[in-house]
């Protein structure tokens, strides 16, 4: 999480490598979006959700975390938010109404935590975060419990898997595409300089608490949709599903391994995490979580900045070499 | 009576968040390291008291003994190995809090899944002085009492060593004033790792302690890392006494709702109390206010 | 006296036990130039501080023009026109030169953003001497050029008051003469700025005014010239400051000097 060696080390790529770099991105796109046509079996449309899955997960929290620099441990919450949202309302409205709901609660709970808590310091909010997911559980675990008197539930919807992974790529293109534009808006702009020092930017006329918020709100609803849209592939969900703490920490490790100041920085740690704990959960069951801590421990300790941060540095010390 | 009844759990929980946040306030106002993983120590603790009480047949009180000083070292270890280098990459500057949550965080999960490894998900207890005692017409267990009285000595020793010690005065200093400490010869990074150390020692023993009169799992420990880092961010800071008053607080608030209302929304409480507090003292409720 | 742009009365802060900033009172007239001087630890950034709201009074008022100060945040009194730049230089590392100055630009009403900014930015960084340096890295410039350019993102702020705090400070006789001579010609242009200044050569040359301080408490106020005579004055700073090069050669005070001045915390304006 620290800053990025120098800006200039990313270079300004010409103008033709960088129409090159769209239509190869545009042709991947097309390429993913074709892949259930193209004979891809079940295992490979699993494997893909998966990916796509925490793509979102982790590009929507490095939306907010990057830039900012306030860890959010509260991926989960949202997330279980999102995915359960979709169990208790997915049988009684249209579909792409429960997605509204579990975005528009998402939006709103963010707003409610972002309120109390970013107008303190860092801490105080990864204090917060760190929590948030285990009180939503146990609430969520009250009211059912108490309320409805049905804890856990049962979600048939006419969902398949291939649509499941169009819309997880959907959402992804989605999420790809607001950070982009946040990235060339005045919020972009303001929250390059309270990554940088938050003083100055008080004392250049931004409302650092707004820009923090709106931000964390936006995150946390690419969050929540991303859980309501898994949620079809459960049929059954309860509480300790939805809100399982690993999932923050997987999200966690991806976005710090791919780097997070990075638009598609997060993506670049995806791919081998995610494989990778494909590979233990099957091969080491009983070990995962010890497995987990140490790879996580592994990148904090040796890519503190992240690959695309190393490979930079890389790209830096090849260019000055040649310089010479 | 109702009243004694909640007064004596409330004082018995209470004073357990408090001697588990000195440990962490410590850590984190003394040696600038925010620990997540603290909560694992406290249920390794547990489980090794639980073990030694079980299989080797030892007195409770006498692991307490024990796990003060082990804590001691575990943590000491712990700092010097793991967060000498991130304090060391950082320059001692803000990059460590983030580093420090980050290496931590894993370190929870490894911790947390090593204790699955060796007990599984299950509660674990064992019997100790629980036969019943009569205190003003309420029948409290008996190791309640043990367990409130240790906690008190513990933490009364700790105030005495901080303010009547040379050691302790030094530790003050670099909680205060870090880069200025050196300057009177004092050896911040040395300092720090036995802070670390104290606040292990605590924590351990308030292990022990918890085993005595409560049923405890593996994944328990987040819980209470989690509820001791709101009672030292309550209190303020790197304040004793802050601690002592946030950990009654939410001791006092946890009993009353769990009694009157639902033992399922303490967590809520806790939150709701945290939310409080700092929207109306942002630096806690005894922290100073950085200029 | 036309109507002050800044009326500052009674102004309190206090740190603990420490009383930083005493009942501090006094104005600023609009296209005034005011130096705020005094000892080390007199409370001078800490006025300037209240005044941008980096801290919050406990006492007092502070009006610009017709709006109240105090209790409001520092990117709300940025919006009111007060800029200022750090005693301690702080620039955006990681961002461009333009991008600094664009941070300037982006967050207020008379503000720009994007395509329509960039003519103001060329023409911001030009006036401090910066021009060309856009696209380099605001960390990998010199000390100097650093406070070039935040002096150029408070410009971009198109302030009312501009607050400079030892803007001057560390400068070698060349860049001491060419960062007088900026501040100068945006004097010359109207605009209203109080400098906290131990530069005596700068404070003789930009300031009809000075307000000096020590311990908090306002000890005189009046023309430069007169009031960095006053034996208090000089007293304060051959007592408790070592900076002893910045300070004008002691003179022994004259009878007629004394009697001119206006003497004491917030005298003339109770």
């Amino acid at each position: 999480m620290n800053a990025l060696p120098s800006p200039a080390a990313a270079g300004n790529p010409a103008g033709a490598g960088r129409l090159a770099l769209q239509a190869l991105m545009v042709a991947g796109l097309a390429l993913l979006a074709a892949l259930p046509w193209l004979g891809a079996d079940d295992y490979l449309i699993a494997v893909g959700i998966n990916i796509l899955q925490y793509g979102v997960l982790a590009t929507a929290w490095a939306l907010f975390s990057g830039p900012t620099r306030y860890v959010s441990l509260a991926t989960v919450a949202f997330f279980g938010i999102g995915a359960y949202t979709a169990a208790v309302v997915g049988e009684t409205l249209p579909w792409p109404a429960v997605l509204a709901v579990a975005l528009g609660i998402s939006v709103v709970l963010a707003l409610v935590v972002g309120l109390a808590t970013l107008r303190l310091s860092g801490v105080h909010f990864v204090i917060f975060t760190f929590g948030l997911a285990e009180l939503v559980h146990q609430l969520v675990n009250w009211y059912e419990v108490n309320v409805t008197r049905t804890l856990g539930r049962y979600l048939f919807v006419d969902i398949t898997q291939v649509q499941i992974y169009w819309q997880l790529l959907a959402l992804l293109v989605g999420v790809l595409a607001t950070g982009w534009a946040i990235r060339r808006s005045r919020l972009g702009l303001a929250l390059q300089v309270i990554g940088d020092d938050e003083v100055v930017a008080r004392h250049v006329g931004i409302d650092t608490t707004r820009a923090k918020l709106l931000l964390f709100a936006i995150s946390a609803g690419f969050i929540g949709l991303a859980g309501a849209v898994m949620a079809p592939r459960w049929t059954y969900i309860d509480p300790a599903i939805a809100f399982n703490p690993v999932i923050s920490f997987q999200v966690l490790i991806m976005a710090l391994l791919g780097g997070a100041n990075r638009l598609f920085g997060p993506l670049l740690g995806v791919l081998p995490v995610a494989i990778l704990f494909e590979l233990l959960s099957g091969s080491f069951p009983n070990h995962f979580m010890i497995l987990l801590g140490l790879v996580f421990m592994a990148i904090v300790y040796f890519i503190p900045n992240g690959l695309f941060g190393l490979l930079q540095r890389r790209r830096h010390r090849a260019g000055k070499e040649g310089s010479k | 009576m109702l009243i004694v009844d909640v007064l004596l759990a409330g004082f018995t929980l209470g004073g357990m968040y408090a001697l588990i946040a000195m440990g962490l306030t410590l850590q984190y106002g003394v040696a600038r390291i925010m620990n997540l993983s603290y909560g694992e120590v406290l249920v390794m603790s547990a489980f090794g008291t639980w073990f030694a009480v079980t299989r080797l047949d030892w007195n409770p009180v006498a692991v307490l003994l024990a796990s003060l000083p082990l804590g001691y070292l575990a943590s000491w270890l712990i700092y010097r190995v793991l967060m000498m280098p991130l304090v060391r990459r950082s320059g001692a500057g803000p990059a460590l809090e983030v580093d420090s949550i980050l290496a931590t965080f894993g370190l929870l999960f490894l911790l947390q899944g090593v204790l699955l490894l060796a007990f599984g998900g299950n509660y674990y207890s064992y019997s100790y002085l629980s036969q019943p005692v009569d205190i003003l017409g309420s029948q409290v267990a008996a190791n309640r009492l043990v367990v409130l009285g240790f906690a008190a000595a513990i933490g009364l020793g700790l105030y005495l060593l901080l303010t009547r010690s040379r050691l302790g005065t030094a530790v003050r200093a670099v909680a205060v004033a870090p880069r200025f400490a050196p300057l009177v010869g004092i050896d911040v990074w040395r300092l720090s790792a036995i802070a670390f150390g104290i606040g292990g020692a605590l924590v351990a023993g308030g292990g022990t302690l918890l085993s005595m009169f409560l049923p405890f799992s593996a994944t328990m420990g987040v819980v209470f890392a989690m509820k001791a880092l709101v009672v030292v961010i309550m209190g303020g800071v790197g304040n004793l006494l802050g601690c002592l008053v946030a950990g009654l607080m939410l001791g006092f608030a946890e009993t009353l709702v769990a009694r009157f209302v639902d033992p399922g929304l303490t967590l809520a409480v806790n939150f709701a109390l945290f939310l409080l507090v700092l929207l109306l003292r942002p630096a806690g409720l005894f922290g100073r206010v950085a200029r | 006296m036309s109507a002050p742009l800044l009326k500052v009365a009674g102004l309190t802060k206090a740190f603990g036990g420490l009383v930083a900033v005493d009942k501090l009172s006094f104005e600023v007239a609009p296209g005034e130039v005011i130096g705020l001087v005094g000892p080390n630890g007199s409370g001078k950034t800490t006025a300037m501080n209240l005044i941008s709201g980096a801290l919050r009074a406990d006492r007092g008022s502070i009006r610009l023009g017709e709006a109240e100060l105090v209790g409001l945040r520092p990117d709300r009194i940025v919006r009111h026109g007060v800029a200022r730049t750090f005693q301690l230089v702080r620039v955006l590392g990681s961002l461009s030169c333009a991008d600094n100055v664009a941070a300037g630009l982006a967050f207020h009403p008379g503000g720009a953003f994007g395509a329509g900014a960039r003519e103001r930015i060329h023409a911001l960084l030009a006036r401090v001497g910066l021009g060309g340096r856009e696209e380099l890295p605001a960390g990998e410039l010199t000390y100097i050029d650093q406070k070039r350019l935040e002096l150029a993102r408070a410009l971009a702020l198109s302030p009312r008051l501009l607050l400079l705090d030892e803007w001057l400070a560390g400068l070698n006789p060349t860049e001491l003469r060419e960062g007088i001579a900026l501040i100068r010609s945006l004097r010359d242009e109207g605009l209203t700025m109080i400098l906290v200044e131990h530069v005596m050569e700068a404070v003789h040359a930009l300031c009809n005014r000075c307000v000096v301080m020590n311990a908090g408490v306002l000890l005189a106020d009046g023309p430069t010239a007169e009031v960095l005579r006053n034996p208090e004055v000089v007293r304060a700073y051959l007592g408790e400051d070592v900076e002893t090069d910045d300070l004008p050669p002691p003179r022994l005070p004259t009878g007629e000097a004394a009697t001119q001045l206006n003497l004491g915390a917030g005298g003339q304006h109770a």
